[in-house]
């Protein structure tokens, strides 16, 4: 196996990377401070084509390939991690309408979707069905040519701000188990839809995480995305693709920790040297890359068996589980090498340790992860 | 309108140049390479023009095969069409009148109303290819500009930089214009962009191709040389000024000022 970028990726990395250094870098600071959603930003990724990189070119979008999303989102995710989560949700609400959606479905929503007119979201989380998305409690009931949809859902990923989200609903009773749950494709504008608590977070306080209420939220029947009973198998596609986005968003963020740790270990004198010359801190630095590596190629790896069409559920859970806690020793590390300076809010560090800790929790924990991994390599045998 | 961009590809200026052992010129090999900044308003103010009046963005390059990049970067912005010129009997020995002359041969056969330079390259800092080339084909030249406006569609008043402040200028296309910080801001290149820079036409042409012999705008037609390039000498330390009081210091300061940098 031999990773060769195209030209095209090159430039797609190189475009990224310049205007996440140019445009999100200067402002990531203030944006994490103030708890502010990023919306001039994301109006120009949009324009770029960073919302829907992956929605064939008739849909508005330049379907580039997971691969060069991934590299895209490690080039955001550098500067801002919030906005990279930002911009892996919207990326991962156009999946399923690509797959699943009808042509009026994909006009109406994947379109805009794709020219980043509006943001997408993605709701499977509820009070009581995190990791269990069989358990999902959301009740929609057929009613004439509508549902009537009424449940919470929880931690929803752009909820206050979303022009168009996935729902992931119970259709038939708890007994019929994954097969009675289905997708919804649902507008804040029907009646019903209200959005509830928008989450304090410890870090991406720059991204939106809101809870969202349905209460007898009417949805047009024509809004049932695939079949009835679908919703399952859309949950975990999505997850599965969505799982390289937040390996490649904790790439991101492992890079940023090391070139900081990496400048300031040259700057800092202890002892009447710089602190690189001390092998404790070459050891942390070394680490910090070689597992940096490691998790590269691992993500890489599942985004291209991605975009050749091949199965890659467990080479993606493997990349989201070492990618997410490799960012989270990284990130320890950095503040380590930073000391007390690494614990202040002045210096990029302290954010990105923050920003960091959620990657092993969110988009199925590091344990679902595991789980995930395991029931691959055993069902074959 | 026929728009032309000229381009040309320098080291990035993050690059660490080192100066190579003959003390000639830099070391290319570890150099990553972009698009001469000042080319990239030019690239940006010819997309612009484009938007305005509708037309054709051909980019014109000077460079060996890695120029390709940059070339595919300003199709990615939005260019239609480019030209490279790629000869070996140019590389490292063709002054900016070569360059000129070079261009201005490309240039007979591509039709132009309105051709954007970067004032200057970022390497060699020359800032002549335009003004040569401009000279060249007998067509105005309105060089450092840092603001644009369309009188009509014949008429470009722009902003120039001079010393001490702007001059503003009124001239009838065609015309050739260096563009200078300020003038705009380049767009990236967006994906759906970068996905058709690929199919875009690139023309590559030899020397022979364009029929210009050698000994014009090589080694042998130079009228410049570079002799000696060399790195800025690093800089000195700071010196502290002591003394028991600011009175003391201040004199002493007066006094180094004086006798040592001889500036007061």
């Amino acid at each position: 196996m031999l990773f060769q970028l195209t030209s095209e990726q090159q430039m797609i990395q190189l475009m990224a990377r310049e205007f996440s250094r140019r445009e999100i870098e200067p402002i990531a600071a203030r944006l994490d401070r103030e708890g502010a959603f990023p919306w001039e930003i994301l109006k120009k990724m949009a324009q770029l084509g960073l919302m829907g990189m992956m929605v064939p070119e008739e849909y508005g979008g330049a379907n580039v390939g997971t691969v060069s999303y991934s590299l895209a989102m490690q080039e955001i995710a550098y500067a801002c991690p919030s906005t990279a989560v930002t911009m892996s949700v919207c990326n991962l609400a156009c999946e399923p309408l690509v797959v699943f959606g009808t042509e009026e479905q994909k006009q109406r929503y994947l379109v805009p979707l794709a020219k980043g007119e509006i943001l997408g979201a993605f709701a499977v989380t509820e009070p009581g069905a995190g990791s269990d998305a069989a358990s999902v409690r959301s009740r929609a009931v057929v009613q004439g040519d509508h549902f009537v949809l009424n449940g919470t859902k929880l931690f929803i990923t752009n909820g206050s701000y979303a022009g168009i989200l996935v729902v992931i609903v119970r259709t038939k009773e708890q007994e019929a188990g994954h097969r009675g749950i289905s997708a919804l494709l649902v507008e804040p504008g029907f009646p019903g839809f209200s959005v509830g608590t928008v989450e304090e977070k410890m870090g991406l306080r720059a991204s939106n995480t809101a809870e969202i209420l349905f209460e007898d939220c009417i949805v047009p029947r024509e809004n049932l995305l695939g079949e009835e009973g679908d919703g399952f198998r859309i949950a975990m596609s999505a997850l599965d693709s969505g799982r390289i986005g937040i390996a490649s968003q904790s790439l991101g963020m492992a890079r940023a920790c090391i070139d900081e740790a990496v400048v300031y270990s040259k700057q800092r004198k202890q002892f009447g040297k710089y602190i690189s010359n001390f092998q404790a801190i070459q050891w942390m630095l070394a680490d910090s890359v070689t597992e940096f590596e490691a998790a590269k190629f691992l993500t890489l790896h599942a985004a291209s068996l991605r975009d050749e069409g091949k199965p890659y559920t467990k080479e993606a859970s493997m990349a989201k589980l070492f990618a997410s806690e490799m960012v989270n020793r990284v990130a320890f590390r950095a503040t380590q090498i930073f000391g007390g300076y690494g614990y202040i809010k002045d210096y990029k560090v302290e954010r990105i340790y923050r920003d960091a800790r959620v990657t092993t929790v969110y988009e199925g924990t590091s344990e679902v992860q595991r789980m995930v991994i395991a029931r691959q390599i055993l069902k074959g045998v | 309108m026929e728009i032309v961009a000229l381009m040309k590809q320098v080291p990035d200026t993050e690059t660490q140049i080192k100066v190579n052992a003959e003390g000639t010129w830099i070391v290319e090999d570890e150099i990553k390479w972009i698009m001469n900044p000042y080319c990239e308003f030019g690239v940006e103010e010819a997309l612009r023009t484009k938007e305005k009046f509708g037309g054709t963005v051909t980019v014109v390059c000077i460079g060996p095969a890695r120029a390709v990049e940059a070339i595919r970067t300003a199709l990615a912005m939005g260019a239609d069409k480019a030209v490279q010129v790629d000869d070996p009997a140019i590389w490292g020995a063709s002054d900016s009148l070569g360059t000129a002359r070079i261009l201005a041969k490309v240039l007979e056969e591509i039709p132009f109303d309105v051709i954007f330079a970067g004032k200057q390259a970022i390497d060699d800092d020359m800032a002549q290819t335009g003004p040569a080339l401009a000279e060249l084909l007998g067509i105005p030249q309105l060089t450092f500009v840092n603001g644009l406006e369309w009188v009509d569609e014949k008429t470009i008043r722009v902003n120039r930089q001079v010393e001490g402040g702007t001059q503003v200028v009124e001239c009838k296309l065609p015309a050739l214009i260096t563009c200078q910080k300020g003038l705009n801001e380049p767009r990236y290149a967006s994906l759906p962009g970068i996905m058709k820079a690929k199919r875009k036409p690139l023309d590559t042409k030899t020397l022979s191709d364009l029929g210009l012999d050698p000994s014009e705008v090589g080694k042998a037609g130079q009228k410049t040389e570079i002799l000696r390039v060399e790195l800025p000498p690093p800089r000195q330390a700071g010196k502290i000024i002591e003394g028991e009081t600011p009175e003391e210091k201040a004199a002493e300061l007066a006094r180094l000022l004086r006798e040592e940098a001889k500036v007061i």
